[in-house]
């Protein structure tokens, strides 16, 4: 297979758009066709490259959301002041081409035999490496418990709710909505700091692996919160997208 | 400037070292700090890409690219790998 002598390294490929899903009025789902995708685990991520008439290049890093298993499909929040973003989410279209490598990262990502009680904490898109680590768990029948608490701005900008609230009985999905509660909300209203992990994370005694995703000064305090309240820091896995993004 | 982690740069060390990197252990050259590159903290909007130790603040790795090539100078790592 061509794509076996190629193992190893990281090659820069050209992938087809199979289809384009609108998940908020910011945020896109695209679902890509890679010939030759060796496979990648759940919480990897590619590069994109985008190249101008004038050869400008352009390269971002974009989690992939689906599980290991299914087709590459890329979730993208898109940034209004962003080089990439805006045309991932505006421009694009079915049958369209992308250039991608990958996938990439070994740090953050998740197995089975990894073990658990899981706990995923996601500022905005942050949910992205997340749900393809949920996917991955349910793919593979695992029975590890799983507490996520997602964090956004509003209701509206919650990305896969209706795929989160249709988890399995053995995963919990627990929101935080930072700017907007809508009438009657049951959920948090407040940011991700040491009293809400007190309330909703798993106990340390419990030895709990945690992934925490976001924005980079959301995963500072989240996961700062989660060292002094004794989970061990090798057990806090991060991945920090940077100052943007709505949590 | 916001931080990123080593895990954000995973494309770039492997195009640079042949390898996936993120899940090296790096240890610092000024404090001696072990650590994954993945863990690393990463500044991709300084002219060129600079990763530091969030321990100490040092600087471990800076990877320039100009043109085609890619500058690197690790002189802030006691060892890598």
């Amino acid at each position: 297979m061509a794509g076996t002598a190629l193992r190893g390294r990281l090659t820069w490929q050209v992938a087809k758009v199979v289809s384009v899903a609108v998940e908020t009025g910011s945020v896109r789902t695209i679902m890509l066709d890679v010939p030759n995708w060796p496979g990648h685990q759940a919480g990897q991520h590619v590069d994109i490259r985008l190249t101008d008439e004038e050869d400008y290049v352009a390269e971002r890093s974009y989690s992939i959301a689906s599980a290991p298993g299914e087709p590459v499909a890329l979730t993208v929040e898109r940034l209004d002041d962003g080089e990439v973003s805006p045309y991932l989410t505006d421009e694009l279209r079915a049958g369209d081409e992308l250039e991608l490598r990958g996938p990439i990262g070994g740090y953050f990502v998740w197995e089975p035999e990894d073990g658990g009680p899981l706990l995923l904490l996601a500022g905005g898109s942050g949910i992205v490496p997340l749900r393809s680590i949920l996917r991955h768990r349910e793919r593979t029948g695992s029975t590890i418990p799983v507490r996520l608490l997602y964090s956004s701005r509003t209701l509206d900008d919650v990305i896969y709710r209706g795929e989160l609230d249709k988890a399995a009985a053995d995963v919990e999905v627990i929101y935080t909505l930072t700017r907007h509660q809508p009438p009657g909300w049951a959920g948090y209203g407040r940011r991700v700091d040491s009293a809400l992990l007190a309330e909703v994370a798993w106990p340390a005694s419990a030895m709990p692996l945690a992934y925490v995703c976001g924005p980079t000064s959301f995963v500072e305090a989240a996961s700062q919160a989660l060292v002094q309240s004794g989970y061990p820091p090798q057990r806090v896995k991060t991945e920090r997208f940077g100052g943007t993004g709505g949590t | 400037m916001d931080a990123v982690d080593g895990n954000a740069i995973g494309g770039l060390l492997h195009e640079v070292f042949g390898a996936e990197m993120t899940t090296t252990v790096s240890v610092c050259g000024t404090c001696g700090t072990a650590r994954q590159v993945g863990e690393l903290a990463v500044y991709a909007h300084a002219p060129g890409t600079v990763v530091r130790c969030p321990s100490c603040d040092n600087v471990l790795m800076v990877f320039v690219k100009i043109h085609d090539r890619t500058c690197v100078d690790l002189m802030g790592l006691a060892s890598l790998g």
